[in-house]
């Protein structure tokens, strides 16, 4: 092709496209919204159904103070990665590990509420529907919270050996937005399984 | 130009010439020929297969205009667009679009759609919300992996695999309402000529009615997969006149028919596991996993419709299910010939 | 002097032992390898599903045929739709998708290489597990194999009680594996989309096949991971003891129906959406014209997307549903027939009034039209809850959606292969042995797509090994089958094509069919890494306004 007067575009001012990690993450939350409706949607479909056994009414109790643990472990995510966009690596690591602490407890509180339906009411996943739909439900989700709780603390390793800096603050809080979903997905759960449910 | 517009009006004879073609043949109320069969859906005998039948050649007819003008105009553009060769290096007017031509070809299709679904949810609420009379018959029909069991509550009878129902007088109408449970898997229940197909499906009942208007037997077969004797989970109904309902109901309601001639093979069955699964009404066997056998010689077919109900079938089939029907869920007992004799005389005794 | 389009000449190719091409392919993160096993993944799976399709047409050929047994037919069945849904179709689109986003953005890559290779991996592992249940599905009481329950594997049918034996659980893992591959591939292709294109490329701007997949990809996000859930739920019940289906404990089989639709139905606008980017890619070079508005048929699609999500339970008119939710499934499966339609005529308006070029694939582009339009005009006919009380779980849902798959998405498939295999191997494939698979194969799909609507409107229902003689259903069940045959012969001259004209076919050279989007200004195949620099555009057709800067695009857009 011979030289010919300027067909070429000339590039634009600016060209700013969205940021590819918050985008993915994104994604990856509704696909995983996806999933959690379809099982709230069973537990729904199926609340009063049962034919046998414990019904929530007997045996639930609202965990209030776990939640407010989970929901707490949002703020100080929230603060943290704010922190390490200022390159302030202590304050954030302080953070950091509060949150890792908070969702544990949660964690905790999740494991002793199943001892007591386990052992105390005798409501397993094979009792009866709301032992199949609960268990799956909340499962589920202290399922998303270990998985974010494990992320959290790969970053605590390598935040205590001071590797995570300002730099790294663009990922942190990608991972940050994981943890306000799987706190988004607890208040759906806990309205429907502690307050619609029973 | 000419030659463009004598070959739109060839397609054009064409396609309306298959659309007769199609629509006599398949459509005519006597299938004639190579679409003769008795489970044609264009040949109704009730009700609800005959509200569906008009709707149907509506909607086919609809839809053949959308199919023949497109077609039509595909054909058109490929003829008539095609590059020849003195076109090589010109492109043609480069067009990006058309707002009104798009409205158009939005609008017109969305009209469509608005008259096909008024008369469809017509037809819908016909069928389905269709008040009971007092004078219908109830049957209460369970889907079993590989048969249909049939209970009429109100008349105290039990039996499997042919449905006797009486004919209708669209003056008077006697229809089957029908409750449709299942005791495993998904079934489906579908005789074409007499209505569309409901599902048969586990805590799920379904209601579905039938008001032939004329006396036969219609066929059918389960439409729902349920495992790997599906294939032959054949429907057979037998639409009787008033008087034949009756006296067949009146045979039905009896217990079964003591014959001491079969009184050795009575014995076999009634030690044998026979009567773990069986029912014969008056004796011993009540179980309920397999069909009620109670009058089974007032049957054509045994197997749900997969044999002719005769001795050397009844005698096969008892010997070895799995050689008539392979993988259903009768067991082989493995009975001396001299068992499987009596067993078939005392069964060829329940009439 | 600067110029966006570079042609690399002259690249060296070296002699690599085999050992090293094969390590280069199993740990590829390039977005066109990746594409290439994607496709020939695909490609090998739908010769497999094929083979399983001849088997059953054998099977039917004529009433109480004994070729397989009841069981092997069962599986053969299941096997064949859960293989070309999943490890065929999907694969082969996914496989495109990747090699051509990037390129047609004007990008290096997809935005997440690694996750690309790892959902690739994913999705192969998947099908590679549903096949080894022919192997290891055998459980406890010897019974099961490959998995026998349907590619919709219905409940109660999955339950312990009626699938003992690991088949299901065959089935089950392997769809949800590869499923996480999916969503993976999903969120890759949105992120590339977003987040990669070349300056100037604006969303308005990028090519068809971008946008489409971006909604393709959206829909695998919602779509994909319902039936993730319900298999999850299955193998709760199946190996917890849970009761999510167990109509025992007050379960509802229904709720796998609605869940597993939920999916079901996107699921088929997911295979078909790619396929509409290969139409309105293709149909404009050879008809030497633009796409017929381009703002409607990315509207229609979106359109598609979001109104598909709301039409699945056409799949169970006959469930028992109340009169009214039958009445709300025909309106929205009808309303959904309006931006499908307004496609085909859009297309129909990209051919009116130019210089149409019967190259391969074209032919099969026009063979998809005229197609889809005749599978769309069955749909309508199903869509009416009233008359798919007679024709559904009937042979002709079965035609119905063999006209969608193969009419469309398979001469959607081939009609991609033809076109940009010029592009990936820089060769030209066979025009004679092209038109030889193009004749053969539209008469065996004719043959036996058309005829089959019969058999269901004479009342065959569908999933049977065998059948009644008398019924009417004889003589087109025999002819049906020939149609098969000639479809597998069909397909061997396709793959003989392939390989012969890999060895022997013409230099392709970077733009052998003089088309307009930034794929064809690189060479073929093209360098790793894609363009020598990232080009900037200013219209929808890039490389027509070079070829035309008397008359460019960016004037009138």
């Amino acid at each position: 092709m011979s030289a010919i007067a300027n067909p070429f575009p000339q590039a634009p001012a600016s060209w700013r496209l969205p940021d590819r990690g918050k985008i993915a993450m994104g994604c990856l939350i509704l696909a995983e919204s996806a999933i959690f409706t379809i099982f709230v949607v069973a537990y729904l479909f199926y609340v009063g159904k049962s034919l046998s056994g414990p019904t929530p009414r007997e045996v639930l109790e609202t965990p209030i103070f776990y939640t407010i643990c989970l929901l707490s472990s949002s703020l100080t995510i929230h603060l943290a990665a704010k922190l390490l966009v200022r390159d302030r690596v202590g304050p954030f690591l302080v953070l950091w590990l509060l949150t890792f602490a908070l969702g544990g407890l949660f964690l905790y509180g999740t494991g002793k509420e199943w001892r007591k339906l386990i052992y105390a009411d005798g409501l397993t996943i094979s009792t009866n529907l709301f032992g199949t739909t609960y268990y799956s439900l909340v499962g589920l989700h202290a399922f998303h919270v270990t998985v974010g709780l494990f992320m959290i603390l790969i970053v605590a390793i390598f935040g205590m050996a001071g590797r995570v800096g300002a730099k790294q603050a663009h990922r942190v809080e990608v991972l940050s937005m994981y943890w306000h979903f799987v706190d988004v997905v607890w208040v759906v759960v806990f309205t429907v399984v502690y307050v619609v449910g029973r | 130009m000419r030659r463009s517009k004598r070959m739109r009006s060839i397609a054009a004879r064409n396609v309306a010439l298959l659309a007769f073609v199609f629509v006599t043949r398949v459509a005519g109320a006597e299938p004639t020929g190579f679409f003769k069969s008795p489970t044609n859906i264009f040949a109704p005998a009730s009700t609800p297969a005959k509200s569906i039948a008009p709707l149907a050649i509506f909607v086919l007819v609809i839809t053949g205009i959308i199919f023949s003008v497109v077609f039509t105009l595909l054909v058109y553009a490929i003829i008539k667009f095609r590059g020849r060769a003195s076109d090589a290096g010109r492109e043609p007017a480069q067009v990006y679009g058309s707002t009104q031509i798009e409205l158009a070809w939005t609008i017109v299709p969305v009209l469509i759609v608005v008259v096909l679904f008024l008369a469809t949810a017509r037809v819908i609420h016909a069928i389905q919300d269709a008040p009971e009379p007092a004078s219908a018959v109830e049957v209460t029909v369970i889907g079993h992996q590989y048969w249909w069991e049939y209970r009429y509550p109100k008349l105290g009878i039990v039996t499997a695999n042919e449905l006797h129902i009486p004919v209708s007088d669209p003056a008077h109408p006697t229809p089957t309402f029908m409750t449709l449970l299942s005791a495993d898997t998904d079934h489906s229940f579908w005789v074409p000529e007499l209505a569309g197909k409901t599902d048969l499906i586990p805590n799920h009942p379904n209601r579905m009615w039938l008001d032939p208007q004329r006396t036969g037997i219609f066929l059918g077969q389960c439409a729902q997969y349920c495992g790997v004797q599906h294939a032959k989970m054949l429907l057979r109904v037998s639409v009787d006149s008033t008087q034949d309902f009756a006296a067949w109901v009146r045979a039905e309601q009896q217990p079964a028919v003591e014959d001491n001639r079969a009184a050795a093979g009575r014995h076999v069955f009634e030690t044998t596991a026979c009567i773990n699964c069986h029912t014969v009404t008056g004796t011993p066997a009540n179980g309920r996993f397999g069909p009620d056998l109670t009058h089974l010689m007032s049957r054509a077919t045994i197997a749900s419709g997969a044999a002719e109900n005769t001795p050397e079938n009844l005698r096969l089939w008892i010997q070895d299910p799995n050689s008539i029907k392979p993988g259903c869920l009768m067991p082989a007992m493995k009975l001396s010939d001299a068992d499987l004799d009596a067993i078939v005389s005392y069964m060829e005794t329940l009439r | 002097m600067s110029s966006n389009v570079i042609t690399v000449s002259g690249v060296q190719i070296e002699e690599k032992p085999w050992l090293d091409a094969l390590q280069q392919w199993l740990t590829t993160v390039d977005h066109k390898r990746l594409g290439i096993l994607y496709i020939a993944y695909g490609l090998s799976f739908l010769l497999v599903a094929g083979v399983e399709a001849v088997i059953l047409r054998i099977q039917l050929m004529r009433p109480h045929n004994n070729f397989v047994s009841p069981q092997v037919f069962n599986r053969m069945f299941t096997m064949h739709s859960t293989t070309m849904v999943f490890f065929a179709a999907m694969p082969i689109l996914f496989g495109f998708s990747n090699y051509l986003v990037p390129l047609m953005i004007g990008a290096r890559d997809m935005a997440f290489p690694r996750l690309n290779a790892f959902s690739f991996w994913l999705s192969a592992l998947g099908g590679l597990l549903l096949y080894f249940s022919f192997i290891g599905g055998s459980g406890l009481y010897g019974a099961g194999s490959a998995p026998d329950v349907g590619w919709w594997a219905y409940a109660p049918l999955t339950a312990r009680a009626f699938s003992p034996g690991h088949s299901t659980d065959y089935w089950t893992l392997s769809v949800l594996v590869s499923g996480f591959g999916t969503v993976g591939t999903g969120i890759n292709i949105i992120a590339t989309i977003l987040c990669m294109r070349c300056p100037g490329m604006t969303l308005n701007r990028m090519p068809l096949l971008a946008w489409l997949n971006l909604v393709m990809a959206g829909m695998v996000l919602i779509a994909i991971t319902p039936l993730s859930a319900a298999q999850m739920m299955l193998l709760v019940d199946r190996y917890l003891g849970g009761h999510f289906f167990d109509a025992q404990a007050g379960g509802a089989p229904v709720l796998w129906m609605h869940f597993f639709w939920i999916f079901g139905h996107p699921e088929v606008y997911i295979l078909i959406i790619p396929c509409f980017a290969f139409m309105s890619e293709i149909i404009p070079v050879f008809s030497r014209k633009p796409i017929f508005g381009y703002p409607v048929m990315v509207a229609a699609t979106v359109c598609i997307g979001f109104i598909s999500m709301s039409v699945w339970a056409h799949h169970m008119f006959t469930v028992g549903m109340s009169s009214y939710a039958n009445s709300f499934f025909t309106f929205t499966t009808m309303v959904i027939g309006v931006p499908t339609g307004i496609k085909i005529f859009n297309w129909l308006g990209t051919m009116w009034g130019g210089r149409l070029q019967f190259k391969v694939p074209m032919l099969f582009c026009i063979g998809f039209l005229f197609q889809f339009l005749i599978a769309g005009l069955t749909g309508i006919m199903l869509a009416c809850a009233a008359f798919g009380w007679q024709l559904s779980l009937s042979y002709f849902v079965v035609a119905h959606f063999h006209y969608t798959l193969v009419g469309g998405v398979v001469f959607a498939i081939f009609a991609a292969i033809y076109y940009w295999y010029p592009k990936m191997t820089g060769r030209m494939t066979s025009e004679r042995l092209g038109k030889w698979h193009f004749w053969l194969f539209l008469i065996g799909f004719h043959l036996t797509f058309d005829l089959m609507h019969f058999p269901g409107i004479l009342g065959m229902p569908r999933r049977i090994y065998t059948y009644e003689p008398g019924r009417g259903w004889d003589t087109l069940n025999f002819l049906i089958s020939i149609g098969a045959f000639i479809q597998a012969i069909a397909v061997m001259v396709f793959v003989v094509n392939l390989v012969i004209s890999y060895f022997k076919g013409d230099k392709a050279g970077n733009d052998p069919w003089d088309a307009w989007t930034l794929e064809w200004s690189v060479s073929s195949p093209p360098p790793e890494y894609n363009f020598a620099s990232i080009p900037t555009v200013a219209s929808r057709r890039p490389l027509w306004d070079l070829k035309h800067p008397e008359d460019p695009d960016s004037r009138y857009e």
